[in-house]
């Protein structure tokens, strides 16, 4: 029998404290493709890297066809046939496609030889790439085609992608899906990473699955259902986040006609947005990251001021005040960006409640920080959200994805907020802490608060919003009840098809 | 292979071993360099660390000096310490310095040579604000224009210095000196003189500045809000505006405190141990103050041992190098080696040392 492509056995990699990966044993066939499953931290990035030559494993061995494979460097896994589309793109905004893709090559051929091959590859695979353009304007889509070109133009055997599709709109997944497939059905290999249990189901023969870093199932994706995968993943059955229905209030926030420069230059500026939330309501804002998002969390939050009666809360015009005037009012926001923007990185769990609880939490009295109140504050958040951390005391940057970012919405919460805007508030959050974070949200939207949630998971917007509206190029289309939408529909929403400033219909 | 790791969160034992460490090295290496010069690097060493402070010989005059050299070293960088940890960075200390010592001059040249108990409070207020004032030209053409503070800062230090060799042969000139450059001595000016509170201890009044500094920077930075918006100012930019801190106002509160307190620096030691305005009174404290800062890990108590530990050595150097014959740039030597053995064993409260097989370069997670 023919030896299958590449073979792990007893792969093992121990760092000080961890047991990244241990005893994994898989095999990747030709022409397969093959999910890799996993909560975050269950050792999918330690293995892949193993496999890239970026971490060399204390034990266990690769067969590659068969005979031993221990790369040292990527350009080792690169010569045997081996790439890698990282979940985070590398590439300068400042210089075109084809100079970017050239800077990823070993060897990289004159420029103009190089741009015609690009073309010729993507228009094989059905990825539209214009070799001249810059990085900087293009769309997160198109930025990942860029990725995936350079690594087609090695012509690798195994494509190894991690988390490929998170900042894809649906349209932009099915082009992908086509070009994955037509790669399989060329006889090459895609060792495929994901969280998203509907894309591996349709996409993938097989599965490994693995937890704490074990090999703990392996399966035919598309004999389970989605719900048994998660369940394989995170080793318990799963709650579904779910509420009464109820009649939403009166209005609390209400945005006319904002519009709002970016402060970036390659940030998108807001023009016109409408919106208006109601007590008791979720109002989901989709759309691609670098569309806006940034921008409209800053305007909402006071960071980005805007003309006073722009903004709105509880009927009091609020566009001109600065972020703690906001909070002492009650509207309340949780950035994306943990690190260094919701949070500062260095500084210790009580001093992060400190930085967004000050006033709310009456912490200050004349000027002087309460510590020890601080530290309850934080240590409440922690108990209450379920934060895994030693201690109070522990710097943010300590703290997982997960965690970290239910503290930053559990500190939020934890305040009371008559308005609460979030952004991607579970982006890189493993699957039971993001559906802790969706049921307080959701707990929230019932006790009578208002919620805006930004995010660029649709499942997670169709999961727990009210309304679905989507913010393109810096507009925010009108909203549309969340009930009986469509995928279709959310995908020509999100492509701008039915933006613009329609009737405030709320 | 040697790799640096770097810890989940700064490691504390390394934080307060390193300044220990760093001595001993460049005791080791400075001992070496002494040994390579010729020159018993033990008695070297003793004559920087140990001679100054306690020597029947030299500790008489050396010891008072060792709080005359530091204090006006600790107020400056208590002051600076505060805007460099926000992330502003105020090089100019040695001009707002000289324009603060010329303000409290000009007071004092003002009411001679009436007695008045006034006069000497007044100088303090008037140092704190020329200092204040000067270095409220950096902070407004930041906030209004986007300047750089460094330059700006850097640059108005020559402007300073002009300022106080025009005084010091003209207008601040002393009308009974004989035609030589320089003010009065307002050492002998009782309403103006700041003179040692203890005798021989070289206790005065800049020294107790420093002293009340040091609290007030230790109590703004780890109880007051403001302190700690300055320490997010600096760690995470973006984090401070989300948390409602206001960029423009901490540049102009951080640049005034700091200049404020290198005014009064200033004022106290051009009315006492430099006793007047001369050309060349400055002799370079708000350039020193930096690596005092730095030195002290910009913590207000680190800048106190930072600022002793840096005037023993520059007491200690010059007794090295009157007794032994060493080399000035030997001494320079050892003291930039001092700064860099601080620096650089630092790396490791925030990494570890790894040892690593060859051939695993590329592991890098």
């Amino acid at each position: 029998m023919k030896p299958p492509l590449l073979s792990l056995q007893g792969l093992t990699k121990i760092y000080p404290g961890v047991v990244a990966n241990k005893d994994i044993t898989f095999d990747i066939a030709d022409g397969e493709v093959h999910a890799l499953l996993g909560e975050n931290g269950a050792g999918k990035s330690t293995l892949v890297k193993a496999i890239y030559g970026l971490v060399t494993p204390n034990e266990g061995q690769m067969l590659w066809r068969g005979v031993p494979y221990a790369p040292h460097a990527p350009a080792e896994a690169r010569s045997t046939g081996v790439a890698m589309v990282f979940q985070h793109f590398s590439l300068f905004d400042a210089m075109d496609v084809a100079e970017n893709v050239a800077l990823g090559m070993d060897n990289p051929p004159p420029i103009r030889e190089l741009s015609a091959r690009i073309t010729e590859v993507s228009n094989n695979y059905g990825l539209p790439l214009d070799p001249s353009r810059m990085v900087g304007d293009l769309s997160a889509g198109e930025r990942q085609r860029v990725e995936i070109i350079r690594c087609l133009l090695q012509d690798p055997q195994l494509l190894i992608m991690d988390e490929p599709t998170s900042v894809l709109t649906p349209q932009e997944v099915e082009i992908l899906f086509r070009t994955l497939r037509q790669l399989r059905a060329e006889g090459k290999s895609i060792l495929y990473i994901s969280h998203k249990l509907e894309e591996i189901r349709s996409l993938c023969e097989h599965a490994t699955v693995l937890r704490h870093g074990e090999v703990v199932g392996r399966c035919d994706p598309r004999e389970e259902s989605a719900r048994s995968l998660a369940e394989m993943m995170v080793g318990q059955s799963l709650h579904t986040p779910s509420r009464l229905a109820a009649e939403p209030g009166k209005t609390l926030l209400q945005v006319t006609d904002l519009s709002v420069a970016s402060p970036s230059a390659f940030g998108t500026s807001l023009k016109s947005v409408n919106l208006k939330v109601r007590a008791g309501e979720i109002y989901g804002i989709g759309g691609v990251a670098g569309n806006g998002q940034d921008e409209l969390l800053g305007a909402l939050s006071g960071e980005l001021p805007s003309a006073a009666a722009s903004i709105q809360l509880d009927g009091k015009p609020v566009g001109t005040l600065g972020p703690n005037a906001r909070r002492a009012l009650g509207l309340l926001c949780a950035p994306e960006e943990r690190l260094g923007h919701a949070a500062a990185p260095d500084m210790s769990l009580t001093e992060n409640a400190l930085l967004t609880g000050a006033a709310r939490e009456g912490l200050v009295k004349k000027g002087f920080v309460g510590w020890s109140k601080a530290r309850d504050f934080a240590e409440k958040v922690i108990l209450r959200f379920d934060v895994r951390t030693p201690g109070a005391h522990v710097a943010a940057r300590a703290l997982s994805g997960g965690n970290l970012q239910k503290f930053v919405i559990g500190r939020e919460i934890l305040q009371r907020p008559s308005v609460l805007v979030v952004n991607q508030p579970t982006w890189g959050v493993d699957a039971s802490a993001a559906a802790a974070i969706r049921q307080a949200l959701l707990d929230l939207a019932q006790a009578g608060a208002a919620v805006v949630l930004v995010s660029q998971d649709l499942d997670e917007i169709l999961e727990i919003a009210d309304k679905f509206a989507a913010l393109n190029g810096g507009k925010l289309s009108a909203p549309r009840p969340v009930q009986g939408l469509t995928m279709d529909q959310i995908g020509l929403m999100l492509g701008g098809a039915e933006t613009g400033d329609a009737d405030v219909a709320a | 292979m040697l790799r640096l790791e770097k810890r989940p969160s700064p490691s504390r034992a390394w934080n307060y071993a390193t300044p220990l460490v760093a001595v001993a090295a460049t005791m080791f290496l400075g001992g070496l360099l002494f040994l390579a010069l010729g020159k018993n690097p033990f008695e070297a060493i003793r004559l920087i660390f140990w001679d100054p402070l306690f020597s029947p010989q030299f500790a008489a005059y050396s010891r008072p000096q060792l709080l005359v050299k530091a204090g006006p070293l600790i107020l400056i960088a208590v002051g600076l310490s505060i805007g460099f940890r926000a992330g502003i960075w105020n090089i100019g200390a040695e001009g707002q310095y000289i324009i603060g010592a010329l303000c409290a001059a000009a007071v004092a040249l003002f009411f001679y040579p009436a007695e008045n108990p006034l006069v000497f409070p007044l100088m303090i207020v008037a140092g704190a604000f020329g200092g204040w004032l000067w270095a409220m030209i950096p902070a407004i053409l930041k906030t209004r224009f986007n300047t750089n503070e460094i330059l700006v800062s850097l640059l108005l230090v020559y402007v300073a210095e002009k300022l106080l060799a025009a005084a010091a042969t003209s207008f601040m000139r002393n009308p009974d000196g004989g035609g030589f450059p320089g003010s009065r001595d307002f050492t002998r000016y009782p309403s103006s003189a700041n003179n040692e509170i203890i005798a021989n201890t070289g206790m005065h009044w800049g020294v107790v500045a420093a002293f009340i500094a040091v609290i007030f920077a230790y109590v703004l930075l780890q109880r007051h809000l403001l302190g700690f918006q300055v320490r997010l100012a600096g760690q995470a930019p973006r984090a401070a505006r989300f948390a409602g801190v206001n960029p423009a106002r901490l540049v102009v509160l951080s640049l005034g405190f700091s200049g404020a307190l290198a005014g009064m620096a200033g004022m106290f030691e051009v009315s006492g141990p430099a006793k007047l305005v001369s050309i060349d009174f400055n002799a370079g404290y708000g350039f020193t103050a930096i690596i005092v800062a730095f030195l002290g890990r910009l913590h207000p108590v680190g800048i106190l041992l930072a600022g002793l530990l840096l005037a023993l050595t520059y007491i200690g150097g010059e007794l090295a190098q009157f007794m032994l014959g060493l080399p000035a740039a030997a001494i320079q030597v050892f003291q930039g080696m001092l700064l860099f053995f601080l620096l650089a064993f630092d790396v490791l409260s925030n990494y570890r040392v790894r040892f690593s097989m060859p051939g695993r370069k590329a592991e890098a997670a």
